[in-house]
C-alpha cells in the first residue's frame, strides 16, 4: 500500500454498524464466539446456551455456524478461523457471521498466544466490540506461563479474562466480557486508509477485509479489493505487533517450550505410526467385533430382543389374531427335530389348552418358532419383516448397542488429538490420489456417519478436493450403522471373508479417486496444519458426544427403518416385492449368485444402506455369498439423508452422478467379486 | 517492504537450503516464503520471514513437522520445498 493511498482522517463517519438498544421490540444483540481452531469455543457455546455441539481435539470440528440464547442475547458458535478472510468456505461463513456481530467474544488458546492474537488484532483493527478470553489456563499453569493479563488488556484497549473451559474456572468472568465488550484502541495507520473505503462500503470492518484484498466481499460491494501486497503488507505489520505484543505480555519459567509429547511424535512417524496405527485398529476390531457384536449383541439381541420382546409381542397379537404357529426342536447341528403346528383360526383367546402347550414347547432352549399371520395387516405390522417388531429389534437389540461402541470409538480418537497426526503421517500418500493429509478427517468420520462427514468436507480446500473426498465417502465408507451389521453378519466367519471385504472396498477406493484425481483439474494443496497437544480423552465429553450422536442416530434412523418396513411389507403383500425380485433376478442370482430374495436387501438399501445390510439376516446365505453381499450393499447408493446433504454441498449435478454411478459400481463390483469367489 | 522485513531480523547466516531438506533436530530461520496464498496463511499461524524455528521431524517423502515457540505445525512436502530457510 503506498502512502499516497492513506487519505485525510475525515471525521464524519460511522465506526460501527449501526446498533439497536435493547428495547422490547428490537433485535437480540448478536454475541459471537470466534477464534482460532481448537481453542474452546464450542466448549463456551455448550455452556453458555445449553445447545449440544461437537468438541474434539482437532481443528476443524466445527464447520457451520450454531446459533442459541443466553440471557437476552443471541450466541453463535463458529467455526475456527486463522483471521478474517474468504479463503475457503469455513472462512465465509464464519466472516459473514463476525461482519454481523454486535459483540465479539474472542477465544484465545494462551498457549499459542502468538498465533492467536493475530485475529484478535485483526477483530479490533476491523472496530468490533470485543473481549477476549484467554482459555486453557490449565495448560499454562502446569508448564509455568504466565500471561499478564492486565497488561494485555491496556494494550488492547479491551477486557481480557482468563478462563479454562474444561473445568469451567473463571466462567463466572462470562457475562462481565459480554456487558463490558468494546472497541479495542485502533491501530492510527490502518485506521486512516480504512477511511478511504468507508464512504463505498459502509462499516469499518469490511473497509479492513476490502482492504486486505477479500475479494468475496469486495464483490459485494462493487469496488476493487485491495492488491495482494496490499494484503501482505497488513498482514506482516500485524504479525510484527501481535510478536511485540507477546513480547510484553508473555513470561515463560522454562527455557523455549519444547514439549515432550512422545505418544504425539511417535504417532506421525510411519516407521512407528503405521505399528501405533494397526495396533489401534486391532484393538478397535477386537473390542467391536468380538466382544460387543458376538457377546453383547448375542444377549441383546436373541435374549432381550427375540426371546422376551418378540416373544411376548408375538404372544399377544396371537390372542386374537388367526394364526398357524410352527414350533421346531433343532438339535446340535441345528436340523429339525421335532416340528409341531399350532392352528388357531381366532387366536389363543378361544383355545386356551393349546396356547398352555405351546407356552410350554415354545420355551426350551432348543426351540426355534415361526409365525404365519393370515391377516395381511397384521403380518405388515408383525410378521417377519413386521414393521413394529423388526424396527425394535434390529434398531434397539442389535444396532444400538454396536453403533453406541462404535461412536466411543470414533469420539476417542477425535478427543486425543491423534486426528492430525495420522493426517500428517498419511499426507504424503494421499497427495498421490490428489488430497492433502487433511483429508483423512472427514472420511475417517464417516466411519461414524457418513452424512457428518460429509458436511466436514468443508474443512477442504479446492472443490476437487472436497468432490474426491466427497466420492470416497459416499461410494465406499460403511457408517457405524452399516458397519454394525457387517461385524454381526462376519462375525465367527474368520479373517478370510473379511480380509476380501475390506481389500474390495480398499481398492474401488483407490480407484475411484486415482481416477477423480486424473479427470478433475488442478493440484492437491499442500497439508498445513497445527498439531494439537495429544491427551487422555475425557470421559464427560466422551459420554457426552456418544449420548448425543446416538440420540441422534436413533432419532432419525428408527423414521427410516419404520418407513423402510412399510415399504417392504407394503410391496411384499402387494405382490410387487415378487415382481421385483424376478427382475432382479438375472442380476442377483447370475451376475451375484445370490438368492432372488437379496433384492429385498437392495430395495430396503435404498433407504439407508444400513437397513439394507439388515435385510440379509432373513436370507440363509454362505459365507462367501454374505461376502459379496455386503460388497454389494457398502458400494450401494448412499442413505437418503447423506443424500441429501451431499446435494446440498456439492450441488445436484454431482450428487446425481454419484447417485447413478453408485448403483452401476456396486453391481458391478459385487458381481465381479462373486464371478471370483463363489 | 519484505527487505525490510529480512533487514530488521539481520542475521548473519551460512548459505542456505528448502523447508523440505530441513535436518531433524536443527533450529533454522525462514529466509524466504513465496509471495501468495500460503504465505499470507502462514503469517496467519505465526511464521513469517526471519523467525527461529526448530524441525520436530522430516517424514519419509518430505512432509515437515516444525514446532514455532510452543506451536507443532506439520508443512505439507510442496510447501515445505518452496520455503526457504537458514541454519543457524
Ligand atoms: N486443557 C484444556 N483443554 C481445553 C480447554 N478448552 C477446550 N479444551 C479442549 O480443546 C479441544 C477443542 O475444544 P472445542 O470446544 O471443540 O474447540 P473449538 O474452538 O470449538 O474448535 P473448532 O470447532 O475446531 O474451531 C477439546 O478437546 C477441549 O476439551 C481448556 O481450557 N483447557
Ligand atoms: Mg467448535
Amino acid at each position: 500500500m503506498a502512502k499516497s493511498d492513506i487519505i485525510e482522517h475525515k471525521e464524519k463517519h460511522r465506526h460501527i454498524e449501526p446498533e439497536n438498544p435493547l428495547g422490547l421490540d428490537s433485535p437480540r444483540a448478536k454475541v459471537v464466539l470466534a477464534g482460532n481452531p481448537n481453542v474452546g469455543k464450542s466448549l463456551i457455546f455448550n455452556y453458555l446456551s445449553g445447545v449440544y455441539v461437537d468438541v474434539s481435539n482437532f481443528p476443524g470440528t466445527t464447520v457451520a455456524i450454531t446459533k442459541g440464547s443466553y440471557k437476552e442475547y443471541d450466541v453463535y458458535d463458529t467455526p475456527g478461523i486463522y483471521g478474517v478472510s474468504s479463503f475457503n468456505d469455513e472462512e465465509k461463513v464464519a466472516a459473514e457471521i463476525i461482519l454481523e456481530a454486535d459483540i465479539i467474544i474472542n477465544v484465545v488458546n494462551s498457549l499459542y498466544l502468538e498465533r492467536d492474537l493475530f485475529l484478535t488484532l485483526q477483530l479490533i483493527e476491523m472496530g468490533k466490540k470485543v473481549s477476549v478470553i484467554l482459555n486453557f489456563a490449565d495448560e499454562l499453569k502446569k508448564r509455568n506461563i504466565k500471561i499478564n493479563a492486565k497488561r494485555l488488556s491496556d494494550i488492547l484497549g479491551v477486557e481480557v479474562i482468563n478462563t479454562s473451559a474444561v473445568s469451567k474456572a473463571g466462567f463466572e468472568q462470562l457475562d462481565y466480557a459480554i456487558e463490558n465488550a468494546r472497541m479495542g484502541k485502533q491501530n492510527e495507520d490502518l485506521h486512516k486508509v480504512l477511511h478511504n473505503f468507508l464512504n463505498r462500503v459502509g462499516s469499518q470492518a469490511e473497509a479492513l477485509l476490502v482492504a486486505e484484498g477479500d475479494e468475496y466481499i469486495s464483490r459485494k460491494h462493487g469496488v476493487e479489493p485491495g492488491s495482494a501486497d496490499d494484503r501482505e503488507y497488513i498482514y506482516i505489520d500485524r504479525r510484527n505487533r501481535v510478536n511485540e505484543i507477546v513480547s510484553f505480555v508473555e513470561v515463560e519459567d522454562t527455557s523455549k517450550g519444547r514439549f515432550f509429547n512422545l505418544f504425539g511424535r511417535l504417532a506421525v512417524n510411519p516407521i512407528t505410526g503405521i505399528p501405533i496405527l494397526l495396533v489401534l485398529l486391532s484393538v478397535i476390531f477386537f473390542l467391536i467385533g468380538d466382544v460387543v457384536s458376538q457377546r453383547i449383541v448375542n444377549f441383546t439381541e436373541n435374549t432381550i430382543g427375540k426371546r422376551y420382546f418378540e416373544y411376548y409381542t408375538k404372544l399377544l397379537v396371537a390372542e386374537y389374531a388367526s394364526t398357524d404357529i410352527t414350533v421346531n426342536l433343532l438339535d446340535d447341528k441345528e436340523n429339525v427335530e421335532e416340528s409341531k403346528t399350532f392352528r388357531i383360526p381366532d387366536g389363543f383367546s378361544t383355545a386356551v389348552e393349546m396356547k398352555n402347550d405351546f407356552r410350554k414347547i415354545s420355551r426350551l432352549p432348543n426351540a426355534e418358532t415361526e409365525y404365519h399371520f393370515h391377516n395381511p395387516f397384521v403380518r405388515l405390522f408383525f410378521g417377519e419383516f413386521g414393521v413394529i417388531t423388526m424396527t425394535i429389534t434390529y434398531l434397539l437389540f442389535l444396532l444400538l448397542p454396536l453403533v453406541i461402541s462404535f461412536y466411543i470409538a470414533m469420539a476417542m480418537l477425535e478427543d486425543s488429538g491423534y486426528l492430525p497426526r495420522l493426517a500428517t503421517m498419511l499426507d504424503r500418500t494421499l497427495n498421490r490420489i490428489g488430497l492433502n493429509g487433511r483429508a483423512v478427517i472427514p472420511i475417517l468420520l464417516g466411519f461414524g456417519c457418513v452424512t457428518m462427514a460429509t458436511i466436514t468436507t468443508r474443512l477442504l480446500t479446492t472443490d476437487k478436493e472436497k468432490s474426491i473426498a466427497n466420492a470416497i465417502l459416499q461410494f465406499t465408507i460403511p457408517c457405524s450403522a452399516q458397519l454394525a451389521v457387517i461385524s454381526v453378519l462376519l462375525s465367527g466367519a474368520g479373517f478370510k471373508p473379511l480380509f476380501i471385504y475390506v481389500a474390495v472396498i480398499f481398492t474401488v477406493m483407490i480407484s475411484i479417486s486415482t481416477f477423480m484425481n486424473k479427470v478433475l483439474k488442478g493440484a492437491a494443496t499442500p497439508l498445513l496444519i497445527d498439531l494439537p497437544i495429544m491427551r487422555m480423552p475425557k470421559l464427560d465429553n466422551l459420554f457426552k458426544k456418544t449420548f448425543f450422536r446416538t440420540y441422534g442416530f436413533m432419532k432419525e434412523a428408527y423414521v427410516w427403518f419404520f418407513v423402510g418396513a412399510l415399504l417392504i411389507g407394503v410391496l411384499e403383500i402387494t405382490g410387487l416385492l415378487f415382481v421385483f425380485q424376478d427382475l432382479l433376478a438375472p442380476v442377483t442370482t447370475a451376475w451375484l449368485k445370490l438368492p432372488k430374495e437379496a433384492a429385498n436387501a437392495f430395495v430396503m438399501g435404498m433407504v439407508r444402506r444400513d437397513f439394507g445390510a439388515a435385510g440379509l439376516f432373513a436370507i440363509e446365505l454362505t459365507t462367501m455369498q454374505i461376502t459379496v453381499a455386503i460388497i454389494t450393499i457398502t458400494l450401494f447408493v448412499p442413505c437418503i439423508a447423506s443424500f441429501m446433504v451431499m446435494l446440498k454441498e456439492r450441488g445436484i449435478k454431482e450428487g446425481l452422478i454419484v447417485w447413478f454411478s453408485a448403483w452401476i459400481l456396486a453391481f458391478f463390483v459385487g458381481g465381479l467379486t462373486a464371478q471370483i469367489i463363489i | 517492504m519484505h527487505d525490510a522485513d529480512i533487514k530488521r531480523h539481520a542475521p548473519t547466516l551460512v548459505p542456505g537450503t528448502s523447508l523440505d531438506k530441513a535436518v531433524k533436530g536443527t533450529y533454522f530461520i525462514i529466509a524466504d516464503i513465496p509471495h501468495g496464498l500460503h504465505k499470507v496463511q502462514l503469517i496467519r499461524l505465526g511464521i513469517s520471514i526471519g523467525d527461529k524455528i526448530i524441525c520436530l521431524q522430516r517424514l519419509p517423502g518430505g512432509t515437515i513437522i516444525i514446532q514455532k515457540n510452543r506451536q507443532e505445525i506439520a508443512i505439507g512436502y510442496h510447501l515445505a520445498r518452496e520455503i526457504k530457510i537458514q541454519y543457524i
